[in-house]
């Protein structure tokens, strides 16, 4: 009888151990996922900054507002205007690529012949005025974004379930960041992009539109800010007039992790800041999250200053 | 065939070209001469439209080229192989010479063979980023990029700067034979003597000047560039 009692209680503690690991493994899965899934939009916003920064030189600093206006946009043609979801990601898509080509005009082309710190200035001032729009038209009340689509949550086991804006997300940053690659990598139009990101005279001598290259860069990076704000608003349904700023501070931070310039760069600094934030959130510290991820950063450029992915050719002679 | 007519550019206050007029004929091989900083890559730029001259014009086949934005000038037949390459490093060989072919609908086959005929070396690196190639494999990616558009006219800016003996002889001889089949070429070089011998006619550049012109051989048989730009 003793006996029993004895190899129940050694039973029942052993069990007690495994529950308490697999719960502590799942936690952990669970946790990577959310952190995909955010260092994906990350990844979407920074493949913009980075882009635009390989062709331009330039540090976009509006860019994180373009995803407030695309959010907007949705908002306003999906829940006021009642266009349906599809359409309504259209028209905010749409408008976020004529966007960014209007910002390549008025704070890059205009300014060509200007020092970068007028380029930054401007750029900063073009991103207070998008917040101060968006403030005047829509006040600063949060407004919230309809339920696009209804997709089911998926459970894997009992104790892991994945949330269909989860899904939704990490689908579509699959779906475009190869889409980019492709194009990037294999069609005229991207191969040139790449060109003139390495050289705007000898591009111009191969009979290459530089101007018309850029802008179509700026344009091409404000379509992921669109989708980014896409996947931003089904996830936290809340904007407001600021909402883009700090993904976008946060995103840029993942661009110079990733190497500045470097497309396959901002994808994976984009992934793992998503990750980090949300490891340290659930195992360090909410409140130290935001200290925790740009110490990482710092750490990064101390060892490897050109960031993760980024590198220097030098030219032979 | 291109027609240059009282070019004068300035750097904001610096006057790099100072009224040169000069011509290029249909078949000809010209060089301008002349040592550093006398202006030659200056032309060249103003030629292809990246500098403009304040005064004068520019023609190419009777069309007068001096406004035309430089990505347009490649379909009127003319290429440029830049001082110092500036091949695009961190694409692969194949798509450098893509790119050379950019103005075309689509890249000529013909033209990746010829180019492959000629440089050898470049078909067996297509793959290679082009910013692991040696300095005279670049040299070759340049020119072969030029041409894949198929050009009238190939403006070359000092392409034996910075090669071994053995391949400024090589760089020449495909000059010659990029001639050969009926292009014509605008040399730029320091060597005066390799570029003289393969010139039908040449200028002498001195400080944005031009102070001398005459056939290759009048040139190579004057005293004064035996002197200045000869060694003796
Ligand atoms: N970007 C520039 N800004 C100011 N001055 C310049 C610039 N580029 C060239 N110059 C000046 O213009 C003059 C002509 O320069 P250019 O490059 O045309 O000479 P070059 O004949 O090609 O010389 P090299 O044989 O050394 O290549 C030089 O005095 C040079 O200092
Ligand atoms: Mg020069």
């Amino acid at each position: 009888m003793r006996k029993c009692v004895y190899v129940g209680f050694i039973v029942k503690n052993i069990l007690t151990i495994i529950f308490r690991k697999v719960t502590q493994v799942t936690n952990l899965i669970v946790t990577l996922i959310q952190g995909i899934s955010l260092g994906s939009i990350y990844a979407l916003i920074a493949l913009g900054y980075t882009m635009v920064y390989g062709i331009a030189k330039m540090l976009n600093f509006a860019h994180g507002d373009i995803i407030m206006v695309g959010a907007y946009l949705i908002y306003t043609s999906v829940a006021l205007a009642h266009c349906s979801p599809i359409l309504g990601i259209l028209i905010s898509v749409a408008s976020c690529a004529l966007l960014g080509i209007v910002i390549e005009f008025l704070a890059y082309r205009l300014l060509r012949r200007a020092s970068s710190l007028s380029v930054l200035i401007t750029a900063i001032g073009v991103s207070y005025f998008l917040q101060n729009i968006a403030l005047l038209v829509f006040g600063s009340e949060p407004k919230s974004i309809p339920v696009l689509f209804n997709i089911p949550a998926i459970q894997i086991g009992n104790s892991i379930t994945i949330t269909g804006e989860t899904m939704l997300t990490l689908g579509l940053t699959v779906i475009i960041m190869t889409a980019l690659t492709i194009f990037i990598n294999k069609t005229k139009l991207g191969k040139a992009m790449r060109a003139v990101s390495e050289d705007k005279d000898a591009a111009m001598l191969m009979g290459i539109n530089v101007n018309r290259t850029i802008s179509i860069t700026f344009a091409i990076g404000s379509i992921m800010a669109a989708f980014a704000s896409l996947c931003y608003g089904i996830s936290y349904t809340y904007i407001k007039p600021t909402t883009g700023s700090m993904p976008g501070i946060k995103a840029f931070t993942a661009a110079v992790f990733g190497g500045i310039g470097s497309i396959p760069g901002a994808m994976l600094g984009g992934i793992l800041l998503g990750v980090i934030e949300k490891l340290s959130m659930a195992y360090i510290s909410t409140q130290f999250t935001d200290a925790i991820v740009f110490g990482v950063l710092i750490l990064v450029l101390i060892i490897k200053p050109t960031g993760l992915l980024g590198k220097q050719i030098r030219e032979k002679v | 065939m291109l027609k240059a007519d009282d070019l004068n550019v300035y750097y904001g206050k610096i006057h790099a070209i100072k009224n040169v007029s000069f011509e290029v004929k249909n078949g000809e091989i010209v060089s301008l001469i002349g040592a550093n900083g006398a202006g030659k890559t200056t032309i060249l730029h103003t030629i292809s439209g990246l500098l403009r001259s304040t005064t004068g014009s520019i023609t190419f086949e009777d069309k007068n080229i001096s406004h035309i934005e430089p990505h347009k000038l490649v379909r009127h037949g003319l290429s440029h192989v830049p001082e110092g390459r500036h091949v695009f490093l961190q694409m692969t060989v194949l798509e450098n010479l893509e790119m050379g072919a950019y103005s075309m609908k689509k890249v000529s086959p013909s033209a990746l063979k010829r180019v492959y005929e000629l440089f050898p070396r470049l078909e067996e690196r297509k793959n290679q980023i082009a910013g692991t190639l040696s300095g005279g494999e670049q040299q070759m990616l340049a020119m072969g990029r030029a041409i894949m558009c198929h050009p009238k006219l190939l403006m070359l800016d000092e392409p034996s700067m910075g090669l071994s003996p053995i391949l400024v002889d090589q760089i020449f001889s495909i000059i010659k034979d990029l001639h050969s089949v009926g292009t014509t070429i605008l040399l730029v070089e320091q060597n005066a003597g390799k570029a003289l011998a393969i010139s039908d006619r040449a200028y002498v550049l001195e400080s944005g000047r031009i102070v001398l012109s005459g056939t290759g051989k009048e040139l190579a048989e004057s005293e004064e560039i035996k002197k200045a730009y000869l060694g003796g």
